[in-house]
């Protein structure tokens, strides 16, 4: 084995350490999902053990779990739709119809998503509690929609302005109106973006911890408050907490092992090229 | 290029949509929602109002902000806030680094190994404060304490010992992938043509590192920087659910110490106040970004 060989193959075994380090916390709250109450506090840890499927049917059957898991998909799948059906005509207009003002538009917009939420609470607070929107799981999914609406609007601009003009040029030419050149022409081209957007979009909502904490309680809180009442945890119902948790982040991770690609590009609004 | 050529060959104005609608709902939505509710935390910073006293209400002037500044808690808060941003800036960026190096070369199973690596980002804040703080770190029946019995030494209540350190650490493992990504990004834009002529010009690996790569890295890495720094100054799920800020003020954090005297002491005129300085705080950084997005907006496609 050459030189150049032996260190590139130890370049790659150190990946495969680091992704091993990296990912273990996950791993091992994945086993421990698996174990029973017993076994999840053993000392020496049990890497070996019968593995059972108790916590996780604990955690899912305990009526409160629905609810809460209902509530993260309301919010986050609600707020997602609600962004894209207001971000789709204003990310068109903005890539197609570019007037002086429009990059100042979207700078605007994208300066709204680093206004930290804590600059806000205070006020919306008060507003739900006066229009009686607290604990009420689509006034969540509203403010969902406000905080991703940025990241929403952003990635269809940068994939709208990459379609060739001519396309749309063409339909217009041939009588369509513009809801039917968005429908007809744009849309089907931009399923790829809309995709991604979405999944980004539902991934920051699913994790999102801050609103949903100061604005439910027991009826619409999404699942980040149901398992921040395990915080009291002292080595009690660890083998539920990692089943409850694990439940909690599956679905997203797996989305966001889809849209890492697509991350870069919605989180950085185009400063990374 | 084609944003140039629409904007120097508008169309007929009867062919234009009419942009109000579309983008109006879009604009009001934004603006409701967070233009408004900021001109009303400042409204509210100006004046005295306790949720358990609200009859007692009015105009105290800088009153709040003088309250907030005179109080050695709010100091301790805006140092603590620092440390936390300052050590994950500096741990993700340089272990994000490392690995994108890493993962930069082609090997056999990439894809799985970044994946892996990736997926600590995706984690809800709640539950990966709850891994850390109990599964890992606690005294008795986390890992580490089983680790360093297994050394001889006396396991170490982490949270309790060394708060700050410990959120540091639970915070970095989440944004390591985040600033590793971007890094990697960064790092395939790099073209190829001038690692060669280095190469060939007799540069070694460490040479070739350090005055090529890092200089094309170098606005990578201020993108990294910048936004890190402005949602890690948004840092709360993690604090909330492993320590509530202490002990003591240990972990006590600007928001954590927003929503402690807006939630915890229903203190909202001091509050807002507090809440203005986050908003500052954020604006100093927010404003580099958005001028670096400007100008990569007119440089056409991105």
């Amino acid at each position: 084995m050459s030189q150049g060989q032996r260190i590139r193959w130890e370049l790659t075994a150190l990946a495969y350490l680091a992704a091993g380090i990296m990912f273990f916390p996950i791993f091992w709250l994945f086993l421990t999902g698996f174990k029973s109450e017993g076994e999840a506090i053993a000392i020496p840890p049990k890497l070996i053990f019968q593995p059972t499927l108790e916590s996780i049917q604990e955690a899912l059957t305990r009526s409160d779990y629905g609810l809460h898991f209902l509530n993260s998909i309301i919010s986050a799948m609600g707020s997602t739709a609600l962004a894209l059906l207001l971000a789709i005509p204003a990310a068109y207009s903005m890539a197609f119809y570019p007037t002086r003002r429009t990059q100042g538009l979207l700078l605007w917009m994208i300066s709204t998503k680093m206004m930290p939420p804590v600059g806000v609470i205070i006020p919306v607070y008060l507003i739900f509690r006066d229009l009686r929107w607290l604990d009420n799981v689509w006034a969540l999914a509203l403010i969902y929609t406000v905080m991703n609406l940025p990241v929403v609007v952003w990635t269809l601009y940068a994939f709208f302005r990459e379609v060739p003009h001519e396309i749309m040029e063409a339909a217009r030419v041939d009588g369509a109106s513009i809801p039917q050149e968005l429908l007809r022409v744009l849309l089907p081209l931009s399923v790829p973006a809309i995709a991604s957007a979405a999944l980004l979009s539902i991934i920051l909502a699913w994790n999102e911890t801050f609103w949903s904490l100061n604005l439910t309680s027991a009826q619409a809180s999404p699942l980040s408050v149901y398992v921040a009442s395990f915080k009291t945890a002292e080595g009690l119902f660890w083998a539920k907490m990692s089943a409850a948790s694990m439940i909690a982040i599956l679905p997203v991770m797996v989305m966001g092992w889809l849209a890492q690609r697509q991350l870069v590009r919605g989180l950085t609004f185009g400063a990374i090229k | 290029m084609t944003y140039h050529r629409v904007l120097t060959r508008p169309r007929p104005q009867a062919l234009r949509p009419n942009s109000f609608w579309l983008l109006g709902p879009a604009v009001l939505l934004l603006i409701v929602w967070t233009q408004i509710p900021f001109v009303l935390t400042l409204y509210h910073s100006f004046r005295r109002f306790n949720l358990l006293n609200p009859e007692r209400q009015g105009f105290v002037g800088f009153e709040n902000f003088a309250s907030l500044l005179t109080d050695p808690i709010f100091w301790t808060a805006i140092l603590n806030t620092l440390v936390l941003v300052g050590s994950v800036l500096l741990i993700t960026v340089a272990v994000g680094l490392l690995l994108a190096v890493l993962f930069y070369q082609d090997f056999p199973g990439r894809a799985l190994a970044r994946t892996l690596v990736i997926s600590p980002f995706f984690v809800m804040p709640v539950v990966s404060a709850l891994i850390w703080k109990n599964m890992l770190m606690h005294p008795v029946y986390g890992l580490f304490a089983w680790i360093a019995e297994g050394l001889g030494q006396r396991p170490i209540d982490w949270l309790a010992t060394y708060p700050m350190q410990s959120i540091v650490m639970m915070v970095s493992w989440q944004w390591i992938p985040f600033a590793m990504l971007l890094i990697l990004t960064g790092l395939q834009s790099l073209s190829k043509e001038q690692l060669e002529a280095a190469k060939i010009d007799g540069a070694n690996a460490w040479q070739e590192f350090r005055y090529i790569i890092v200089p094309h890295l170098a606005q990578t890495l201020s993108v990294v920087v910048m936004l890190e720094t402005i949602f890690l100054l948004t840092i709360f799920a993690e604090i909330y659910a492993s320590t509530s800020g202490g002990p003591g003020l240990a972990t006590t954090t600007l928001p954590y110490l927003i929503y402690l005297k807006a939630f915890g002491e229903y203190r909202i005129g001091v509050a807002a106040a507090g809440a203005v300085f986050a908003v500052i705080l954020a604006n100093i950084v927010a404003i580099f970004v958005l001028r670096m997005i400007g100008r990569n907006l007119q440089g056409g496609r991105t």
